[in-house]
């Protein structure tokens, strides 16, 4: 079995219109600032927790949220 | 038609030092610009590899605000598949400098020259020069430079159009979308892969063009006979604020900053500390900063760069709380409001640091305006709020004394005076 790609969450800022259900669905990888838009924890997510994570990007009302590789594989 | 007020009215060209290069007296007509500047290679329609590695022995960064370096950025656009443009990046967004709109008036040729280098270097046709609207000056004579050219038929089509005064219209996705009929905001997609009418498209800074068109005609090694050998060639410094004559200056960089000063005349009373790069820039000390090299080298142990080549001289009676608290409410007045953390995120430091500036706001407010200088940071989808956030923190750690007296409730006895730094109006639309 080869091992699971490593993915970091991230957010389009300028489609994010901060509902804030990012945050209760993935408390474990997302809080909101003062003004309610979504403050990311950084580095990949953990196995354990991925499923949380896919589950807040697919609720995504703003399709703002996505899971993807990490900086340095997506450079060239 | 003039826009809203800019925060460097007039300015000298200063053309007293050693280094002049893009500043070094030269008529203005294009007869008189070519008996000392030869003509650019024409444009063809493929990239030209021997050019490109010339402007890569150079050296040559951006000298619009980010010091990316140039060549690796021609390569990025040369590397697309063609059409491609060329924009000419005279916004000029940044308030206290006057650097672009001096080097297009004075210089126009010189800057049209580089483009058309530009040109040849990524091999594109269409060139399209901007400049902020509410500069005729400068508008004026590209105009008129352009007219010149249309006999000697320099391979390039041109094209001139007149920006929106707005600080991020030059952050390049931002002129971009406004060139295609859009608002003058930022969309994040890179200007090299979907440009103007989706093609490629290299945006680049007026003053980084101009030097663009001397490594072409004197060579690299000519370029890197001034500056250090890793920040080779001069740059373009406004000097402002304290000093006996607001000028334009052009330094090697490594230059002493005291060098720079003396430049504009000296300091015109006690200095307590510097801007530096602009209002997109960082408070240092003023003894700490008058020992300092200007270059990215010389000012990172400080925290500061040369950023959009600014330096600003804070007069030892000005409060420094109260002159940033304007300079945010400026802030948070050019967002685009696209992004929640800055369209929400720059007023509340803007109340927050004019409430500390009269003496309304206590220690727990100081450490709020912490955390949300943390929280806003890289946050946006350009990078208008992380220059608040600097700009900010720098205010905090240079002006602590001051911050803890405002945070007592005793405001210092600077802040009821005149503004030392001047903030322009509010902007007008994003188209």
């Amino acid at each position: 079995m080869s091992p699971r790609r490593s993915l970091v969450l991230a957010v389009d800022p300028i489609a994010c219109q901060g509902h804030g259900g990012c945050a209760e669905l993935f408390p474990e990888g997302i809080r909101l600032d003062d003004w309610g838009y979504p403050i990311l924890r950084p580095g990949p997510v953990p196995d354990e927790l991925m499923a949380h994570a896919r589950w807040a990007v697919s609720n995504c009302p703003a399709l703002a949220l996505r899971l993807e590789a990490p900086a340095a594989e997506r450079r060239r | 038609m003039t826009g809203p007020g800019r925060a460097v009215p007039t300015l000298l060209l200063d053309q007293a030092g050693d280094d002049e290069r893009l500043l070094a007296a030269c008529p203005t007509d294009l007869a008189g610009h070519r008996r000392r500047h030869p003509r650019p290679p024409a444009p063809g329609r493929q990239p030209d590899p021997d050019l490109l590695d010339a402007i890569e022995r150079s050296g040559l960064t951006g000298r619009g605000g980010a010091g990316f370096p140039t060549a690796q950025k021609l390569r990025a656009v040369g590397a697309a598949r063609g059409p491609r443009v060329v924009v000419v990046n005279g916004a000029e967004g940044e308030p206290a400098s006057g650097k672009d709109r001096v080097l297009l008036t004075h210089a126009p040729h010189l800057v049209l020259d580089g483009a058309v280098v530009a040109a040849a270097a990524v091999g594109a046709a269409r060139v399209v020069v901007c400049v902020d609207r509410s500069q005729p000056e400068a508008l004026a004579a590209i105009r008129t430079a352009l007219a010149e050219r249309a006999a000697e038929s320099d391979g390039a089509a041109w094209q001139v159009a007149a920006s929106p005064s707005r600080y991020v219209t030059g952050q390049s996705s931002a002129i971009v979308q406004w060139l295609g009929g859009g608002p003058a905001v930022p969309t994040g997609v890179h200007a090299h892969q979907r440009g103007v009418d989706g093609r490629p498209t290299l945006v680049q800074n007026v003053e980084t063009l101009a030097h663009l068109a001397l490594v072409a005609s004197q060579g690299p090694a000519w370029f890197r006979s001034l500056g250090t050998v890793d920040e080779p060639g001069t740059t373009l410094v406004t000097v402002t604020g304290a000093v006996a004559r607001p000028s334009v200056v052009e330094v090697a960089l490594g230059s002493p900053v005291p060098d720079i000063i003396r430049r504009a005349g000296g300091s015109s009373e006690p200095l307590q500390a510097l801007l530096i790069g602009g209002y997109f820039g960082t408070w240092v000390d003023a003894r700490a900063g008058l020992q300092a090299r200007y270059s990215r080298a010389g000012l990172a142990p400080l925290g500061a760069g040369p950023g959009a080549g600014v330096v600003i001289a804070l007069p030892a009676t000005a409060c420094g709380v109260a002159e940033t608290a304007r300079v945010l409410a400026w802030f948070a007045g050019e967002s685009a409001g696209q992004c929640g953390p800055c369209a929400f995120g720059l007023p509340a430091l803007a109340t927050a640091a004019a409430e500390l500036a009269r003496g309304a706001a206590g220690p727990a407010e100081v450490d709020r305006l912490r955390r949300w200088a943390g929280e806003i940071e890289g946050r946006g989808a350009c990078r208008h709020p992380d220059g608040a956030t600097a700009l900010l923190r720098s205010a905090l750690t240079v002006f602590a004394a001051d911050v803890e007296a405002h945070a007592g409730g005793a405001p210092c006895a600077g802040s009821s005076r005149p503004p030392a730094l001047r903030v322009p109006a509010p902007g007008e639309g994003w188209r």
